[in-house]
């Protein structure tokens, strides 16, 4: 089973123990692996949660959505929350119908994404993967 | 825009992505892996694969998985019963999720493999058929949304499975056509290598005809190659004139042996006895479907001249085929610089002084000046393969004498100096 030749890096920061990942501007199967293999890294590192944004990405097409549920499933196997950030409403109703929303939040932006993981991971009430969608 | 229409148009969509990917034919797994990635983010589907069926094998291969964990298999056996069975299936989707489909699945396919797709937590299996041959199968996993299949989404499926199985036969189709010509080219370059061996079997005959000649036929072709690259002929005709010239003397087959060791100078019966030689070649080889062309043309015209005065028809200038002057070139020079019983080798600045004296006599200037350039090349080490140098030996082309000859010899060819001198 292949895989993309593309190696080059996505744009990545860490708040913490958790990763922005930054989705770029069409996301296809090229740019939509190189997510995907981001977030599986910063998983493997250790980070405890995820934010994928999308303030840069017009378009998803049917490639893009298969593997950010690759990215659902590879956070979800690692007990990782996962929030999508700065998604247009054309891209959030597509997440929404497909129930990519199901398991992940939609966040405004990055520091509204940060926000609410961090509610996530507060204590006492112990970790728990929000589910729905955020207005 | 209502989720109803969305959802219309990113089908609409993802059919369109699937004809892109299925386009791309340059990388098999890759376009499967594509398609996969359209069929699941199309409806919205965590984990799937795409297997094919290798009929030979009997066995599913799965070309592409996705979300189904490293443990999914690389094949699965599937016997033939089974794969008709696929080819047949009704309904087209086969939901395993479905009691009662599943329990139609199981009496199908047996529990065991039943089994062990519900174990790759597959829900919903689509058998790949074109013209009604059953070529794989896609396997689905449940939705994002948790929810079961729609009938409209087992159709979207199905649209989608019918152009991924074309892809999949046309693949093979390409596969096997390809294997073909891969055979082919086996066979070809068998024969290929079978001709040269003969070629090279009848130069070593010919050469033993003549002992004072041996390996005489090889350099022949050597040089011929040599002189025809620098004149900048394609591969194709180089490996022709190679072949020409390793057979330019076979008409020597047919003279008398006595009369070809002669120590001594021949008398006129046996001269024109021996100068049958090159039409009896041209008897020999026009016969064989050569794959190169004009070989019989240039061992008969190897001993024409550009004056005329040549044998067997007394041709001049342009009617000698521009091989047979290669030829005709490449025998002499070798005939001056290898040693005889009755006659030693000339010096290099003999071999020059004759190049010049006979160029545009005997010799086709042009001819003469690539070969030239091509010893130059060598001498000054601009080539590092040193074939002639080899051929003629190590210490026959001292450098610092022999370049300053042939670059000057060279300028006179290629200005047509020599021709005017030796016309004079």
């Amino acid at each position: 089973m292949g895989n993309s030749h593309d190696r080059s890096p996505v744009r990545s920061e860490r708040n913490g123990d958790i990763a922005i990942i930054y989705a770029s501007d069409y996301l296809n199967k090229l740019s939509g692996e190189r997510v995907e293999r981001e977030c599986r890294v910063q998983l493997d590192a250790g980070c405890r949660a995820l934010v994928v944004d999308f303030k840069n990405t017009g378009l998803v097409n049917s490639i893009g959505v298969s593997i950010m549920l690759g990215v659902i499933d590879a956070a979800e196997r690692a007990s990782a929350p996962l929030v999508f950030s700065n998604v247009n409403a054309q891209a959030a109703q597509l997440f929404e119908i497909l129930g990519l929303t199901r398991h992940a939040l939609l966040a405004r932006d990055e520091a509204d994404a940060l926000a609410m993981l961090s509610e996530v991971n507060a204590p006492p009430h112990g970790r728990q993967v929000p589910v729905g969608r955020h207005t | 825009m209502t989720d109803q229409t969305t959802k219309l148009i990113h089908a609409f969509s993802a059919l369109a992505d699937l004809g892109e990917e299925l386009a791309d034919t340059r990388d098999f797994e890759e376009m499967v892996r594509s398609t996969l990635h359209v069929v699941l983010g199309s409806l919205g589907v965590m984990r799937g694969a795409v297997a094919e069926y290798v009929q030979t094998d009997d066995l599913l291969r799965f070309v592409a998985a996705w979300g189904l964990g490293e443990d999914t298999p690389e094949k699965f056996p599937l016997d033939s019963r089974n794969a008709e069975i696929f080819s047949t299936a009704d309904p087209r989707a086969l939901s395993l999720v479905d009691q009662e489909q599943l329990a139609l699945i199981e009496t199908r396919l047996g529990t065991q493999l039943t089994g062990a797709l519900r174990e790759l937590h597959v829900s919903l299996v689509v058998p790949l058929v074109v013209h009604k041959k059953f070529v794989g199968v896609i396997l689905l996993g449940g939705k994002a949304t948790g929810e079961s299949f729609t009938s409209d989404e087992r159709e979207v499926v199905r649209t989608m499975a019918r152009h991924i199985g074309v892809g999949i036969y046309n693949h093979r189709l390409l596969r096997e056509v390809e294997q073909r010509a891969e055979e082919n080219r086996g066979l070809y370059e068998d024969l290929r290598t079978i001709y040269k061996d003969t070629v090279r079997a009848f130069a070593a005959a010919i050469d033993c005809k003549d002992k004072y000649t041996q390996g005489h036929s090889e350099r022949v072709g050597k040089y011929s190659e040599i002189i025809a690259r620098e004149m900048g002929w394609s591969e194709e005709r180089v490996e022709g004139i190679a072949v020409a010239g390793y057979l330019h003397d076979i008409g020597k087959l047919v003279v008398e042996r006595d009369i070809i060791n002669a120590p001594y100078k021949i008398d006129a019966k046996q001269s024109s006895e021996l100068n049958r030689h090159p039409a009896a070649g041209y008897e020999i080889l026009a016969p064989i479907n050569h794959p190169f062309a004009d070989i019989p043309l240039m061992a008969k015209y190897h001993h024409e001249r550009i004056d005329g005065r040549g044998y067997p028809e007394g041709l001049t200038g342009e009617q000698i085929p521009l091989g047979a002057k290669i030829v005709s070139v490449a025998d002499s020079f070798d005939a001056m610089t290898t040693d005889r019983t009755y006659k030693r080798r000339k010096v290099f600045t003999e071999v020059v002084e004759d190049f010049r004296k006979n160029a545009g006599k005997q010799f086709a200037p042009e001819v003469l000046a690539a070969l030239c350039r091509a010893l130059l090349k060598e001498v000054q080490g601009e080539t590092k393969e040193r074939r002639m140098t080899k051929l003629l030996g190590k210490d026959y082309l001292e450098a610092a004498e022999c370049a300053p000859l042939l670059i000057e010899l060279i300028a006179e060819l290629e200005s047509g100096a020599t021709l005017a001198a030796s016309s004079a």
